[in-house]
């Protein structure tokens, strides 16, 4: 399967993607997993939200996911059958793993990596109106989109960087 | 030898047919020949298709109506209501790919009329809404 790659936080998880895929994919400054070359992933699961890298959920994470789209966090997304295999098919393929990448609620959100990773950022910064919920990653990974997700391509609202330790 | 012809053209014309795309007026003409079957005469109208995209429908509390997340311009970026993610403009004129998919286009009816409206929208209302959208009032 043809990848393409997404700058990640963490080397760990990269070289964790790395190995898990056999990939030889080169990494320069920063670290980057790779995350499914789907049209149809990228279609159905980045329409009313960004495609959210599947690295960042477990496989049987994706699964409860998927089998419950009628109730998708108060909307309906349900898919055709096949669509909706094809997609938890990819899901999986690329799943992250172990406990920190898992959540009951099944938000990315609520994995002890996320907020791990975002440990820094202000109550008040989430609330602001410009980013209005944890989910809205393009709010301040304003290159999350074209595989950006560097902390020098974050962008808090206002357009201050992220300031490193 | 005429096997083979026959392969051939077999071939090309089911590739030409995934790749002829809908347009905005063949679906208005498909919805609009469903319509009349219910209701023999039916044209499209830009008024009602206008007053559908409008409409508080107050099914939803957070999506009471289309223009929270579609906008009024039918030309800019909509923005989704709960997420923030950018939506395409509803013109095709701003958007060419809009409209052009028969599929999408009855699976975003379908998913977004239980949301907003509370129930399926009919095929007047897909006719009505689409004429709207690319002729305007």
């Amino acid at each position: 399967m043809k990848l393409f790659t997404v700058r990640s936080l963490t080397v760990k998880t990269i070289t964790a993607g790395l190995l898990v895929f056999g990939s030889t994919m080169a990494y320069a400054d920063g670290a980057r997993f790779n995350v499914p070359n789907n049209a149809k992933w990228k279609e159905e699961c980045g329409s009313c939200h960004i495609a959210y890298p599947p690295q960042l959920l477990t496989g049987n994470d994706w699964q409860k996911m998927m089998t419950s789209l009628d109730k998708h966090f108060g909307a309906n997304a349900t898919l055709d059958a096949a669509d909706n295999k094809e997609i938890l098919n990819i899901l999986q393929g690329h799943a992250g793993s172990g406990d920190k990448h898992s959540a009951n609620s099944l938000r990315i959100t609520d994995t002890s990596w996320f907020k791990r990773e975002h440990r820094e950022i202000a109550d008040s910064a989430w609330s602001s109106p410009a980013i209005k919920s944890r989910a809205n990653c393009t709010a301040c990974h304003v290159n999350a989109e074209r595989g950006d997700w560097s902390e020098d391509g974050v962008r808090m609202p206002g357009g201050k960087r992220y300031e490193k330790d | 030898m005429n096997m083979f012809r026959v392969s051939v053209t077999l071939i090309l014309l089911t590739s030409a047919g995934s790749v002829l795309a809908d347009t905005p007026a063949s679906l208005v003409a498909g919805y609009t020949a469903e319509a009349a079957q219910a209701a023999p005469g039916f044209t499209a109208s830009t008024q009602r298709g206008q007053s559908f995209f409008t409409k508080e429908w107050g099914v939803s509390s957070k999506m009471p109506n289309c223009t929270v997340c579609h906008g009024k311009n039918l030309k800019v970026d909509g923005k989704h209501v709960v997420t923030d993610k950018r939506i395409a403009p509803f013109s095709p004129a701003a958007n060419p790919e809009r409209f052009t998919n028969a599929k999408k286009v009855e699976k975003w009816f379908k998913r977004n009329c239980t949301e907003v409206v509370g129930r399926e929208c009919t095929a007047a209302e897909k006719a009505d809404f689409i004429q709207f959208v690319i002729k305007g009032v």
